[in-house]
């Protein structure tokens, strides 16, 4: 018994592969992709593995939230004032990185290069504010080796920290590139990466600020 | 200056070590000054440590494969010797020894052979099978490679300079913490599979790309080879899974090194988080080994039966249902923690229920057989061989997913045989196949055959006088890890289990001799077609070793079995079906030092975390960025091949098969 | 290929001789209710799976035979691969063996778990055991006693064991008596075994836990209920006290300790030590003096 699979009778309209020429069947027939969408594609894969490492991290958060070995809690501790100012310059960086990937795609490399510095300060300065966070909470005792809990936050919140300071790195890298090289096809796609990732990173902030800062900030008894 | 270490590191103390180490280092100086006063060293730099092609990859991660197999084993005669000599008595080993030994067996074998082994094959196969010239990202690739080559490198150092981990190959808290382990052991495991998994995670994401991304024109999904298939699923799992590990093995760092609480036993810590969180890597691993080792047989079979793959669809879905099953099964790791009925119940069953799409894969390649006509090569005695072992193992893994008969087999030797059957039974043999299968492929010529089948009678037996054994001492209640023990009736097996380990050594020995024998008879044992085994996927169609486009054109695929079809065409019609193409100019990458480069810097930036050398560190991470900054300001990535290049080695390789079609001898 | 019939035979022999010898194991000869469980969970899983697995071990062997390239009875179906028949029957077989198992595994999941206490008439005996580095700690809260690396039972008698430990992960095991659990610190895990008959049955840690490991056995007298109670007079008579501080000497890292009995125990120790009042074992490196811990740290930890 043979299977029709195998016999695939051939339309001679349909050029050799049996798909009408330039035509893409969505079943991924089509030969191999684009380099822009080759990259766009793996970086988001990479993005993807990047949320599962930061899962992994919530999930030791959550399960660790109320293990406080006496110290202090997330309510005693948050400054939620401090947080919302970190989220309003975040996002804003996010909307400033968006401005270059305009000016990217109008090869314009004096806004280009004033977006991507804005976005960078507003991303230093959500660094220095964090900084202040972690280093109020060490001098008040609330150290990451004071307690289970602490670990587990500055493990979290401190890797996105790190993230968003390898960003930083990335970002003036790519202002160097933009300036020495030009709008050259490989160094937009390499912007375009680095903008998923700046994007990625505002998404994971909105997670924390909520799951961390405001669950964190709510009184004891409303907790689970 | 040097932070912890000092001459006190080597092991001037322990006589057992110090030879080994001493010997390694012999071995090590030898090879390389041997190529040095060769002159090779201009070669192996241009050629094959800067390479990005996925072929000169793929051989390399099979390489170190093989060079760590050879370690790993050894640790293993060590541990059955100790276990065959302790009844009542010290045997040879201390304790501190011994619990280096077993912790660095399995932690080479399962990051350093078998993931490497996989990994290779998959990079050197899956590109030619999908009709491309190469992955996603090659310098990725590389980097991958040397990345994973550092890691073993770190876990071989603490031979020489300081310990290895005494906590077994999965570092489980509170024993893993400072409390309890002071010393740099732990420390270098931790460091080298983190460099090596985030090599790991970047081939994760490399081969997922590749496969969905880039494949021939007209190769839909339902025509990819199932090795392509099971690549796809493999790597799923390894981009969901590895950020795990990244994160576990993160949070146990910062416990031993800052001060951190997360599995401590003071201050709120919780080590069963660590049990969960290890083990959510750590069973998708299993998978990502075992599957692309189906792939292998799925190809294997199928070609030396010469039929095609028995209901291709039925293996896709099942090679999907494993993928997402195996994320969803970690528990039965530890049943004996205390989790409750309910949740015990659950996972068992949820385990079992894997069973289900791995049958189906038996029975796919069974009814591939039936109606074939079965060629007995070396690589197809492999895949009988699992078919009949894995059965076996998977039943002693279905046994141990019953919660209840979990409860007196659990950390015994009976889990211990479980997983060495399906591990050996099912990754060592598909790699063993695959190797011989691709061989010829990649070096253009094939191996010995004799020599082949004997080392798989060895390794076949041995495997059984091995760990049957095994099985029956666990349910003695012998658990694993011991360096000694007095029970009379555990003995008799210990020394029969010798016997087992002692054959499978003979079968290492016979590949080692089925590669020199081969290789020095390489002249009279050329594949001139390209086409040794009768093959029906398209890396059959390219020369043997393929240039380094592998395709002088890309192949249009018409069906699920593109090579073959054309093939009974052509055979029927004794002339190329296809006329000559026009031949353009190819656009290939170019080498890069990218990965050797950064693979230098992650084992500075490693070996002087593990040992405190803090200036040094930084010194690492700047080094690390300099090549990251570095490889991204090339302004050449690629060069060109000319059309008259092409055309040259096209024409060979078709002169080749059409004078096979037509009957001549072929030169 | 070699002849069939001896490749079967000399498969076969090892197979049955095997089979005999692990029928009489340790796991296999349970003397209590609990053992007697896992090893009818444990048989009748694997008797429902050798009823699918030998069946197909023999046809992976006689297809491959039989359609060997060099047997020209055998028909070739070169463009054979599929059957909507074979397919639903391959799919459904081991659907159906893994429903059967999990049904058997839910069922007795629930009724043996650990935690779940045994259906006996007979008072149930307590007793609080603790792992250390590397001995094992058996507190009788009501004899008021304990005892190192020696667990005396009543036969016949529920045993109601509540386990933690005092440093890294051990496990409980009397392969005799049946299921296993780990032993944890801060925490407390029950277990619940009864051994039938008297005898002396080996218990050990079932979980690597440093270098003393392969020390860590105790056994377990199981006795009448009259030799229980004398003996439990008897231990009350004679030997140290575990107090707080006998206790803290335990916690010091020893190897290959001899059994010995405590006269009387601390009340509330247990608890003392599960609630943390008391501190965690002590690792290799504070057991040392200052000077020689310095030593261990340059070395790398090497003792």
């Amino acid at each position: 018994m043979s299977s029709p699979a195998l016999r695939l009778s051939v339309d001679p309209a349909l050029g050799p592969a049996g798909i009408a020429p330039g035509h893409v069947t969505g079943h991924g027939a089509g030969g191999p992709a684009p380099k822009r969408i080759i990259v766009g594609y793996g970086f988001w894969i990479f993005l993807l593995s990047d949320v599962i490492m930061f899962s992994a991290f919530f999930a030791a958060y959550a399960v660790l939230f109320k293990n406080t070995a006496g110290g202090p809690s997330a309510h005693e501790l948050f400054d939620l004032h401090s947080t919302a100012v970190e989220t309003a310059v975040l996002l804003a960086s996010t909307f400033t990185c968006g401005m270059a990937s305009l000016a990217v795609g109008h090869r314009n490399q004096k806004w280009t290069q004033i977006a991507l510095l804005v976005t960078g300060l507003l991303g230093f300065v959500f660094i220095v504010l964090e900084i202040r966070e972690f280093s109020s909470f060490v001098a008040r005792g609330a150290g990451p080796s004071r307690s289970a809990f602490l670990s587990s936050f500055f493990t979290l919140v401190g890797c996105h920290g790190i993230h968003v300071s390898v960003a930083l790195l990335w970002l003036g890298t790519m202002m160097a590139q933009f300036y020495a090289k030009g709008f050259r096809q490989d160094i937009r796609h390499r912007f375009l990466c680095f903008s998923l990732f700046w994007h990625a990173l505002d998404i994971i902030w909105v997670a924390i600020f909520n799951l961390v800062y405001l669950v964190g900030s709510l009184p004891p008894e409303l907790l689970p | 200056m040097l932070g912890k270490l000092s001459w006190q590191a080597v092991p001037f103390d322990q006589p057992i070590a110090l030879a080994a180490g001493a010997f390694v280092v012999l071995v090590i100086v030898g090879a390389l000054v041997w190529v040095a006063a060769k002159g090779y060293i201009p070669y192996l730099w241009r050629e094959w440590i800067t390479s990005v092609d996925h072929k000169r990859i793929g051989i390399m991660y099979c390489l170190l494969a093989a060079v760590m197999l050879v370690r790993g084993f050894i640790d293993a005669l060590m541990m059955r010797s100790q276990q065959a000599l302790a009844f009542h008595a010290a045997g040879y080993l201390p304790p501190e020894h011994y619990n280096q030994i077993f912790s660095a067996h399995g932690t080479i074998m399962i990051f350093f052979m078998a993931m490497p082994f996989v990994i290779g094959l998959m990079n050197f196969a899956m590109p030619l099978q999908l009709g491309v010239r190469d992955v996603a990202f090659p310098t990725l690739n590389s980097v991958s490679f040397w990345l994973t080559a550092a890691g073993a490198l770190l876990v071989n150092l603490s031979l020489v300079v300081g310990e290895f981990a005494r906590t077994g190959w999965l570092p489980y808290p509170p024993l893993s913490e400072l409390t309890y382990s002071p010393g740099v052991g732990v420390d270098y495991y931790l460091w080298a599979i983190q460099i090596s998994g985030v090599g790991t995670l970047m081939t994760g994401i490399n081969m997922v790309t590749t496969v969905l991304k880039i494949r021939a024109p007209g190769m839909s999904y339902m025509r990819m080879p199932i090795f392509c298939w099971t690549t796809l699923a493999s790597n799923l799992v390894i981009v969901a899974a590895f950020p795990i590990l990244t994160a576990t093995l993160a949070m146990l760092l910062l416990d031993r090194y800052v001060g951190f609480h997360f599995f401590t036993n003071e201050a709120g810590g919780n080590a069963m988080m660590f049990q969960n969180l290890i083990w959510a890597w750590g069973h998708p691993e299993v998978y990502i080994l075992v599957l692309p080792a189906f792939g292998v047989f799925s190809e294997v079979v199928s070609t030396f039966s010469g039929k095609p793959l028995f209901d291709r669809r039925s293996m896709i879905v099942a090679t999907l249902g494993i993928c997402i099953l195996s994320l969803c099964v970690w528990l039965h790791h530890f049943f004996t923690m205390g989790a409750g009925g309910d949740v015990n119940a659950v996972f068992g069953i949820a385990s079992m229920i894997i069973a289900v799409p791995t049958g189906v894969k038996i029975y796919n390649w069974l009814f591939t057989m039936y109606g074939g006509r079965v060629r007995f090569s070396s690589a197809m005695l492999w895949s009988i061989g699992f078919m009949v072992t894995f059965v076996i193992g998977g039943m002693t893994g279905v046994l141990l997913a019953s919660p209840v008969a979990d409860f007196v087999l659990h950390n015994s030797l009976f889990l211990v045989a479980h997983f060495h059957n399906v591990i050996i039974g099912g990754v060592v043999f598909g790699v063993f196949a695959g190797y011989t299968y691709w061989f010829p492929k990649a070096f253009g010529f094939v191996l010995d055959e004799r020599l082949g089948k004997a080392a798989f009678w060895c390794w076949f037996v041995g495997f059984y006088v091995t760990f049957v054994p095994l099985y029956v001492v666990g349910l003695e209640g012998m658990t694993r890890r011991m360096q000694r023990f007095d029970r009379p009736e555990w003995y008799p097996w210990m020394l029969v289990a010798e016997v087992g380990v002692l054959t499978i050594l003979c079968g290492i020995v016979l590949q080692i001799a089925q590669l020199w024998v081969s290789i020095r008879q390489r002249a009279k044992r050329r594949d001139l077609t390209g086409d040794p085994w009768d093959g029906r996927s398209l890396e059959w169609s390219t020369t043997s070793p393929p240039p380094v486009f592998n395709f002088a054109v890309l192949p249009v695929v018409t069906s699920d079995e593109p090579y073959w079809s054309i093939k009974q065409e052509a055979r029927a019609r004794r002339h190329l079906v296809t006329a000559e193409p026009d031949y353009a100019p190819i656009e290939m990458p170019r080498n890069s030092p990218t990965g050797f480069v950064t693979a230098f810097f992650a084992v500075v930036t490693g070996f002087s975390l593990i040992w405190h050398i803090w200036w040094l560190v930084i010194l690492g991470l700047i080094g690390a960025y300099v090549t990251f900054v570095a490889f991204a300001w090339r302004d050449h990535t690629e060069f060109e091949i000319p059309a008259e290049e092409v055309a040259r080695i096209d024409r060979a390789n078709r002169a080749a098969r059409a004078a096979a079609l037509a009957g001549e001898p072929v030169r | 290929m070699r002849l069939r019939s001896g490749a079967v035979l000399r498969g076969v022999l090892p197979v049955v001789l095997v089979s005999l010898a692990a029928c009489h194991t340790a796991v296999l000869s349970p003397v209590g209710p609990v053992g007697e469980a896992n090893r009818i969970v444990l048989l009748d899983s694997l008797m429902i799976m050798l009823a699918i697995v030998v069946p197909t071990i023999v046809a992976i062997l006689a297809f491959a035979y039989w359609f060997r390239a060099s047997n020209t009875r055998a028909r070739y179906l070169p463009d054979w691969d599929y059957s909507g028949q074979l397919e639903l029957i391959v799919w459904s077989i081991p659907a159906l063996v893994v429903f059967f198992l999990g049904g058997i595994a839910w069922i007795s999941s629930h009724l043996l778990d650990p935690a779940e206490p045994l259906k006996s008439k007979a008072e149930p005996v307590e007793i609080q055991v603790v792992s250390l580095d590397w001995k094992w700690l058996f507190i009788y809260p009501h004899q008021s006693v304990a005892s190192i690396n020696r667990l005396v039972v009543p036969t016949g008698v529920p045993l109601d064991l509540r386990i933690t430990s005092a440093s890294v992960f051990n496990v409980f095991f009397v392969p005799r008596l049946g299921s296993m659990i780990y032993a944890m610190y801060g925490m407390t895990t029950r277990l619940h075994l009864q051994a039938d008959l008297p005898g002396v049955y080996p218990g050990l840690s079932a979980h690597f836990s440093g270098a003393g490991f392969p020390g860590m056995s105790f056994d377990v007298h199981a006795v009448s209920a009259e030799e229980f109670t004398q003996w439990a007079a008897a231990t009350r008579v004679t030997g140290p006290v575990l107090d707080e501080a006998a206790y803290r000497k335990l916690l010091r890292q020893t190897q290959n300790v001899s059994p010995y009995t405590y006269r009387s125990v601390q009340t509330g120790l247990f608890d003392d030590i599960v609630e943390q009042r008391l501190p965690p074992g002590e690792g290799p490196s504070t057991a040392r003096s200052a000077a020689s811990g310095s030593a261990v740290m340059l070395a790398g930890g090497r003792h």
